[in-house]
């Protein structure tokens, strides 16, 4: 991980401090960029493609580094964290077609040499937090695509991360699915006390489950503006068809406008 | 998939095939034309059925020897490939020669090996030549395939290079391997093939292509196309036992192996 390691006193989570992002054809992707995430806040980064929103993550991740500033990531050092502090979860699936279920959830665990016994029962705990016990011996190829989400979730889960860095995880999938995945990952979040960062580019996605959204410009990424959403916790759906909820999303719409002047079809 | 044009699709080469044989058959009969000018199928049925014990083990060392080059081919282009999969600066340094060896063509490298090398060898040495290559640029292109995502993942959970070679990289090359393989089957009996026939021409061996060359200057022509026959088939077994094994493999997850329906 880039830069130095924030102390867990201070309870920030991840910290982007003047963050730029050049890649090599010249193209600025990013910044400068700052964000500071608190331990247990669920941010969303909202912005039109290509606005370097996913660059951001895979910078936490420490996925690539930054061409200038300091990203600091914080892991919670405590006994119930003990595994990989980060999980990742894609835009797409990124599952191994050639391996079951359960063996593509094994996969962090196995990379870190885990034994067997220890890593079967967590395996199963993560399968069923996303409600995928019964898949266990499937393939990829014969799951749904909202299930293939859901095992890319359980992979993510099973080193039981204090992060959870989301890139678009929802985007292809349709809308029912998509809120029942929404619904399913507040609850994951309230239950196991995690920090998520979750990268979208859909504004009624980023206001119902988010604390703080956070709205980015255009290439190269900048934040416009940023939001609270408050609202009686937990939620579910009757928040989404809210006067409360529609409020906030005209907000954030509005606030992500500007992002989009100058782009030929929005 | 349906049914009765699968049924179709086998039975139309066949018809085919049924035709061939007759009209060959009527021709050489309505003619009068001479076994060893053009023998008819029936007599190269009858020389296959007479000559066998000669051909059954002319056949055995030229499968032997495919058997050996191709083994030699898989190892060694898998291998190769790997090496330059781990390590730009051989792969720039080898892969030219590689390539060098692969389009130089085998029947003119056959002579000098088979001056330098034992013949057994030398023949071995001409079927690997040939087949190695598919075997090592396929395998690179799949090695060089992986997800760009999965592989993210792997760094992200801070893989080794043995780990993401042997979990990712390996198995998502697998199709093409395989898919190399395929091809290095009917080519190492090529390089086999020409070998012997180049050794033939020395006055050693006893694969069928020598059979081949040694039948051509006794005029034994019915021969001839019993052992061409025996190599037909031999290449046929061949490729159909790599596909089958390719399928067998990777039935449960790879487009290629999935019924049309799925």
């Amino acid at each position: 991980m880039a830069g130095p390691d924030l102390s867990a006193a201070d309870n920030i989570a991840v910290s982007l401090g003047a963050v730029t992002k050049v890649y090599d054809n010249g193209v600025t992707a990013l910044g400068p960029f700052d964000l500071d995430v608190k331990r247990g806040e669920f941010v969303s980064l909202l912005g039109p493609s290509g606005c370097g929103k996913s660059t951001a993550l895979r910078l936490i991740a420490g996925l690539t580094t930054p061409s200038s500033g300091v990203v600091a990531v914080s892991h919670d050092e405590s006994e119930a964290r003990a595994g990989h502090a980060v999980g990742f979860v894609f835009q797409e699936p990124t599952l191994m077609p050639w391996a079951r279920v359960r063996d593509n959830v094994r996969l962090p665990l196995k990379l870190a040499g885990m034994a067997a016994a220890e890593a079967d029962q967590r395996i199963g705990e993560a399968l069923a937090q996303v409600g995928l016990s019964d898949f266990a011996d499937a393939y990829p190829r014969e799951l749904s695509g909202g299930m293939k989400m859901r095992v890319s979730l359980a992979r993510a889960l099973v080193t039981r991360p204090d992060i959870l860095l989301m890139d678009e995880p929802f985007a292809a999938l349709d809308e029912i699915t998509r809120f029942r995945l929404n619904n399913d990952l507040l609850e994951l979040w309230r239950k196991l006390s995690m920090t998520v960062i979750f990268v979208t580019h859909s504004v009624f996605e980023s206001v119902y489950l988010s604390q703080r959204v956070v709205v980015m410009s255009q290439r190269p990424g900048r934040i416009n503006a940023e939001f609270r959403i408050e609202t009686a916790e937990p939620r579910a759906e009757d928040f989404r068809m809210s006067a409360g909820y529609a409020g906030y999303c005209r907000e954030v719409s509005t606030a992500l406008l500007p992002a989009y002047s100058g782009v030929a079809s929005a | 998939m349906n049914a009765s044009r699968d049924v179709v699709r086998f039975l139309l080469p066949v018809l085919v095939l049924a035709a061939g044989i007759a009209l060959w058959e009527l021709v050489v009969r309505v003619n009068g034309i001479q076994p060893y000018v053009l023998p008819g199928p029936s007599a190269v049925f009858q020389t296959l059925v007479a000559d066998w014990p000669v051909l059954s083990e002319s056949l055995g060392v030229t499968l032997l020897t495919t058997l050996e080059g191709f083994i030699a081919a898989a190892i060694g282009g898998v291998a190769l490939a790997l090496l330059f999969n781990q390590s730009k600066w051989l792969e720039y340094s080898l892969f030219p020669y590689a390539v060098i060896l692969q389009v130089t063509p085998v029947i003119a490298i056959a002579p000098l090996l088979l001056i330098y090398l034992q013949q057994q060898t030398a023949v071995i040495v001409c079927a690997w030549i040939v087949a190695f290559f598919p075997v090592l640029s396929n395998t690179t292109l799949g090695l060089n395939s992986v997800d760009r995502n999965l592989a993210g993942l792997f760094q992200l959970y801070g893989a080794s290079r043995l780990q993401t070679l042997r979990y990712l990289k390996l198995p998502a090359a697998l199709p093409y391997i395989l898919g190399g393989l395929r091809i290095a089957g009917g080519l190492s009996l090529i390089g086999a093939v020409v070998a012997e026939i180049a050794a033939g021409t020395a006055g050693a061996g006893s694969g069928l292509a020598f059979r081949i060359a040694e039948s051509g200057y006794r005029l034994n022509i019915p021969r001839m196309f019993a052992a061409l026959l025996l190599l037909s088939v031999a290449g046929i077994v061949i490729y159909g036992l790599l596909a089958l094994i390719s399928h067998l493999v990777l039935r449960r997850w790879h487009e290629s192996a999935l019924g049309k329906e799925n």
